[in-house]
């Protein structure tokens, strides 16, 4: 059912995605899918790489390092972003377009008030992805 | 958003040769948590070090106003008067530094690496350099400063052709011209941009290409070593963050008041306290929206509706006036510049203290103690581009469009008042007395369709505000982040409004006037700061692949 599952991930905080990864996992395995981690950088220095080419490779090993764990088909797509935290939104919404994902498995956080005024990224991507969108909350 | 491939960043097979290897992890001084539902990443000294300092300094204007005043409104002053040489010395090494960067084979060094590819085109990149750095002043100065130049001030000693009574002395007018444009244009031209592009390449180069955060402090890896992460570090930032806030704030507070007294000549709108905290309240409102849509999406937008709008104005200026008048004054306006540029710049022994200090000085203090903030978000928008390409397009090509916006404005003006000095509005507003906001609405009366245009100059400053506001938001969170340009959301909105709230603070406690003062006081400390920043250019510069 299910050919190419994309999971956003945060590289900076992997403990809250446990969940989200081996969901994503899971589902890869049922179906016979191919993963790819997709994950958004600055292109200034940050805490997880110098620049976008270092971020590249830690991607990498990460969707290297899925596929040993679950033995599953990964791939890993890095982008580079002038705003990440407002620019989150739209793209991963052409991330996932880009790389034709039918599902989307990503992690997000428990409904709370900031909802009415920042709707969650989860949230925007499930209204406007025509991918499936998989929420999975908690960690 | 650019789609990463493995072309782009430091292209070194064994890993990046250039990048700076220091053991200082970008975070590891942030503190992350979430207050409620709104999340926080800062850094720890300078965040809550640069919080503590404003919320002092604005205790201390509302408690002390009359001391503080005092104290700014002697220590400014001073600083100019006593440092003139120094500041006019210092802006002369800027422009001499960028201009031999432009030759020399280091130029070629791009920013970002080899294979790097610029972030933004040419015009969004233009536009937000002139939103963030100038685009106020240009407004409020343009018409003020050439006629001020040409008639009051005498510069090099050059006498005014305006006597006492108001007639015109003939023999002095083409020399006062002249001089009122090249006194301007080089208040306008290389030298404050020179002084932008100095801070913004060291901060581009140190982030971009050596992996360290982008911060102030990183620009001093090569003078201070490790070092720069502890406490030499935490005073740089925490000094930066100072100067930005409260450079903006005060401006903030100046401008309402300004766009109010606009306001109140063009509509009769009344001139009170009221109303300009509602200007701030809305420009702080309109910058919370842009910062909200981030970069692209906001502050770039608003910059290029500007730039637009601006040259559309200057288009319907040069038409409905002496056109031909104001093209010959651009040429002979470029020409005086050059001619006098070396006179002008000379930091010792000058008779002409009153311009030299009360203008040339302040101006330069005043530009270096935006620098942070401007060189700042001029580096984070400036990747890809090489250095040569950065220094010809922050220098060389502002210079020329602020050459072209004096000449337009200024010489509408000036030919306004040599033309008719009884019935000239820009000579009751700036000459016979001294009303600056007045200035650009008095020149758009002696042009047709001057309710309109007027109008479209309220509309003009007041989004020029909003994009100072906007990016000088984003350069405190950043530098109060410890470099993180993705700190969460809240905290930026936390600052834009922080920002307002001490610009109102100050507008109703009378505190404008002295934290000013206070600003342009951190330039004398921040010009070392540019200094070193030359030399810490030059050492990253060596060091990189071209």
């Amino acid at each position: 059912m299910y050919k190419n599952i994309m999971v956003p991930v945060d590289l900076r905080h992997l403990d809250r995605l446990g969940k989200a990864l081996k969901t994503a996992a899971d589902l890869a395995r049922q179906y016979g899918a191919q993963v790819c981690y997709v994950g958004v950088t600055a292109e200034t220095p940050g805490a997880l790489a110098h620049n976008p080419r270092e971020y590249a490779a830690k991607l990498a090993d990460f969707a290297a390092a899925q596929s040993a764990e679950h033995g599953i088909e990964t791939t890993s797509k890095p982008l580079a972003s002038h705003d990440p935290a407002i620019d989150l939104d739209h793209t991963l919404r052409d991330a996932a377009e880009e790389i034709g994902a039918d599902l989307v498995v990503m992690a997000t956080h428990m409904p709370n008030i900031t909802d009415y005024i920042w709707p969650s990224h989860g949230g925007r991507l499930a209204t406007h992805s025509d991918a499936s969108v998989f929420l999975v909350r908690g960690g | 958003m650019a789609e990463q491939d493995t072309t782009q960043g430091i292209p070194e097979p064994e890993g990046a040769a250039a990048l700076i290897d220091t053991d200082y992890e970008i975070g590891q001084d942030n503190v992350e948590g979430s207050l409620g539902p709104f999340g926080f990443d800062i850094h720890n000294p300078v965040f809550m070090i640069s919080g503590l300092t404003i919320v002092a300094f604005v205790f201390y204007a509302l408690a002390l106003p009359q001391q503080a005043a005092d104290l700014f409104g002697w220590l400014r002053p001073f600083l100019t008067s006593t440092f003139d040489w120094f500041f006019l010395g210092a802006a002369n090494i800027f422009v001499l530094f960028c201009l031999a960067l432009i030759v020399l084979p280091v130029g070629g060094v791009r920013l970002g690496g080899q294979d790097a590819t610029p972030d933004y085109s040419y015009v969004g990149w233009f536009a937000m350099l002139f939103a963030a750095g100038m685009g106020i002043g240009l407004m409020f100065f343009g018409v003020l400063e050439p006629v001020y130049h040409m008639a009051i001030s005498q510069p090099l000693g050059v006498p005014s052709p305006i006597a006492d009574d108001g007639s015109i002395i003939a023999e002095n007018v083409e020399a006062a011209k002249r001089m009122g444009l090249a006194a301007t244009i080089y208040h306008w031209g290389l030298h404050p941009w020179a002084i932008y592009a100095v801070v913004a390449l060291a901060l581009a180069l140190f982030s971009f290409n050596k992996g360290l955060p982008l911060t102030i402090r990183s620009a001093f890896y090569p003078v201070f070593g490790e070092r720069v992460w502890g406490w030499t570090g935490h005073i740089i930032d925490t000094l930066a963050v100072f100067a930005t806030l409260f450079g903006l704030a005060t401006s903030l507070g100046f401008g309402a008041q300004q766009a109010n007294a606009g306001l109140e000549h063009v509509f009769g709108i009344a001139n009170n306290t009221s109303v300009q905290v509602l200007l701030i309240s809305g420009i702080t409102g309109i910058a919370l929206i842009s910062v909200l849509r981030g970069l692209d999406g906001g502050v770039k937008v608003l910059s290029e509706i500007n730039m637009g709008i601006a040259a559309l104005l200057l288009l319907f200026v040069l038409l409905a006036g002496p056109t031909l008048t104001i093209l010959a004054d651009f040429v002979e306006g470029l020409g005086a510049y050059g001619k006098e540029l070396v006179a002008l710049s000379n930091p010792i022994g000058r008779e002409d203290t009153g311009y030299m200090q009360g203008w040339t000085a302040f101006y330069w203090a005043w530009w270096i103690s935006w620098s942070p903030f401007v060189g700042m978000f001029i580096a984070r928008v400036s990747r890809g581009r090489t250095v040569r390409e950065f220094v010809i397009c922050v220098l060389i090509i502002p210079s020329l469009v602020c050459v072209l916006w004096m000449a337009v404005f200024g010489g509408v003006a000036i030919d306004q008042v040599l033309s008719d000095p009884a019935g000239s509005a820009v000579k009751a507003q700036v000459i016979d007395s001294y009303n600056p906001p007045i200035s650009l609405f008095a020149m758009l009366e002696g042009l047709p369709l001057a309710k309109i245009t007027s109008v479209i100059g309220i509309v003009l400053v007041i989004v020029f505000f909003v994009t100072s506001s906007d990016s000088g938001s984003l350069v405190i969170d950043t530098i109060t982040a410890g470099g993180k340009i993705d700190a969460p959301v809240p905290q930026r909105v936390f600052w834009a409004t922080f920002e307002g709230a001490v610009a109102i603070v100050l507008l109703l406690g009378g505190g404008l006037p002295a934290l000013q003062a206070a600003v342009i006081s951190t330039g004398l400390p921040f010009t070392l700061v540019l200094l070193l920043m030359c030399y810490a250019i030059f050492r990253g510069l060596q060091s990189e692949k071209r």
